[in-house]
């Protein structure tokens, strides 16, 4: 399934510029507010689902090459936060739902999961 | 929302307007004349309408400029050649259906000019002319986006051509033993700017040729370590990597405070972070767990109250060494 499907289907709110969804294919995907769990656990290419909003989750998903953020419960970016994923072709998206109702539609569209291995 | 953005139609706030893409700068950047058609089918205004009908169909174009003595007269489009069909005039002559006065831009304009007429008056092509009104060229949208494609395109080869120049770094230098030293200083309680020197020392080793995995997981362990600097630190402190054909050797210091117990620094989920940046999703105890993870050798060694130590050290493979030209695409 395409990041396209992904927007579609959940109705995501893209931040940023926007890029040929189409043609992205998530490899998986990943839930925690906590950037070093993250770091630990994302596989390359996963979509984030996280409240967190502030500018280190660009940052974050620019060293583990993710597909896409998605902000949970209408969190929203600053200006800062938002230039910063332009800049470095990172996209983010807002929803108003929580973070376990997008997690659960991810998972029933058929996103599932692999561990990464790091080395 | 702004007429003049060239993303019409994108879900942005007004706030968001603020941030310029690379798509946007090209709007001011590139030149009309540098995008615009420049060979152009003209018609005079005594051209027939029945011709003008033939050659719209031949050309597959939907409009042209009519010029006389040199200069630009009118422009007649598809619109007009209905409006005459309708009339059953087709003999009549083009100067009297045209548009006079046209719309026109200049091709010293910025693309940016010329997106705002079509935004704000929705016609399909404007006639490009100099300053004595000499029509130089045409330009529809479609040659915008293809202006910015092949801009982007440029973009993108530039990156090429920096990565194969960075890929043999190496190769023509010679020494008995040659490396690349980037060194990035670590202000305290810079969140602003984290993740700018892994990011930096990311994008350098992917330059160099280095595989995704390996930039991946060296981005991974100096982030840590950089946010360790920015979070735990007295007056921030020195990430200074030293990159090796075959190795990537990492040190991390700071001036203070120390680490009391390595050991439970070491634990996973053990974590000192206050609670404003817990909030922020730092201090999960992960850190140097992760770093620990990405590397292939690790040395902590801290001082309570004269700073702390960390010495990471990567081994690149035979086959993938950096700056002796092994070309590591992007994976798919």
């Amino acid at each position: 399934m395409n990041l396209q499907e992904i927007v579609d289907s959940l109705h995501l709110m893209p931040l940023t510029a926007p890029q040929e969804f189409a043609g992205i294919t998530p490899s998986c995907g990943y839930a925690s507010d906590l950037l070093s769990c993250v770091m630990a656990g994302a596989a390359h290419q996963s979509v984030w689902v996280t409240l967190q909003a502030h500018i280190n989750i660009v940052a974050v998903a620019t060293l583990l090459d993710l597909s896409a953020i998605i902000i949970t419960e209408g969190a929203q970016p600053d200006t800062a936060t938002i230039a910063k994923a332009n800049e470095e072709g990172i996209n983010l998206f807002s929803t108003s739902e929580p973070t376990f109702s997008v997690v659960g539609k991810l998972w029933q569209l058929g996103l599932h999961c692999q561990q990464p291995q790091i080395k | 929302m702004d007429g003049s953005s060239p993303l019409q139609g994108r879900i942005i706030t007004d706030q968001q307007a603020e941030n310029i893409t690379r798509v946007e700068e090209l709007a001011y950047e590139l030149k009309v004349n540098e995008v615009m058609t420049k060979s152009i089918i003209t018609f005079s205004p005594d051209t027939t309408m029945e011709e003008a009908l033939e050659v719209f169909r031949a050309y597959r174009i939907s409009g042209a400029p009519v010029l006389k003595d040199g200069k630009l007269a009118g422009i007649v489009s598809i619109e007009d050649l209905i409006h005459c069909l309708q009339k059953n005039d087709l003999k009549s002559r083009v100067r009297h259906y045209m548009t006079t006065q046209p719309l026109t831009v200049r091709g010293s304009d910025p693309i940016i000019e010329a997106l705002k007429h079509f935004v704000s008056y929705h016609y399909g092509r404007l006639p490009v002319v100099d300053l004595d009104n000499t029509l130089v060229g045409i330009i529809t949208k479609g040659d915008i986006t293809n202006g910015i494609l092949k801009a982007l395109q440029h973009d993108y080869q530039e990156e090429e051509v920096r990565r194969y120049r960075a890929s043999h770094l190496f190769e023509d230098i010679e020494s008995d033993r040659s490396s690349l030293i980037l060194r990035y200083t670590i202000k305290q309680g810079d969140f602003l700017h984290g993740g700018a020197a892994s990011s930096a020392i990311k994008r350098a080793l992917l330059r160099l040729g280095a595989t995704p995995q390996i930039a991946r997981r060296t981005g991974i362990a100096v982030y840590e370590a950089e946010m360790n600097l920015i979070i735990h630190t007295t007056n921030g402190g020195v990430i200074r990597s030293e990159i090796e054909p075959h190795q990537i050797t990492i040190n991390v210091y700071d001036d203070g405070p120390g680490i009391a117990d390595i050991g439970l620094a070491m634990k996973p989920g053990y974590s000192t972070a206050n609670e404003a940046v817990r909030e922020l999703g730092f201090g999960a105890g992960m850190g140097l767990v992760n770093i620990q993870r990405c590397v292939d050798s690790m040395r902590l060694e801290s001082v309570m109250g004269k700073g702390t130590s960390l010495k990471l050290k990567i081994l690149l493979p035979k086959k993938e060494t950096v700056g002796e030209g092994n070309s590591n695409p992007e994976e798919k």
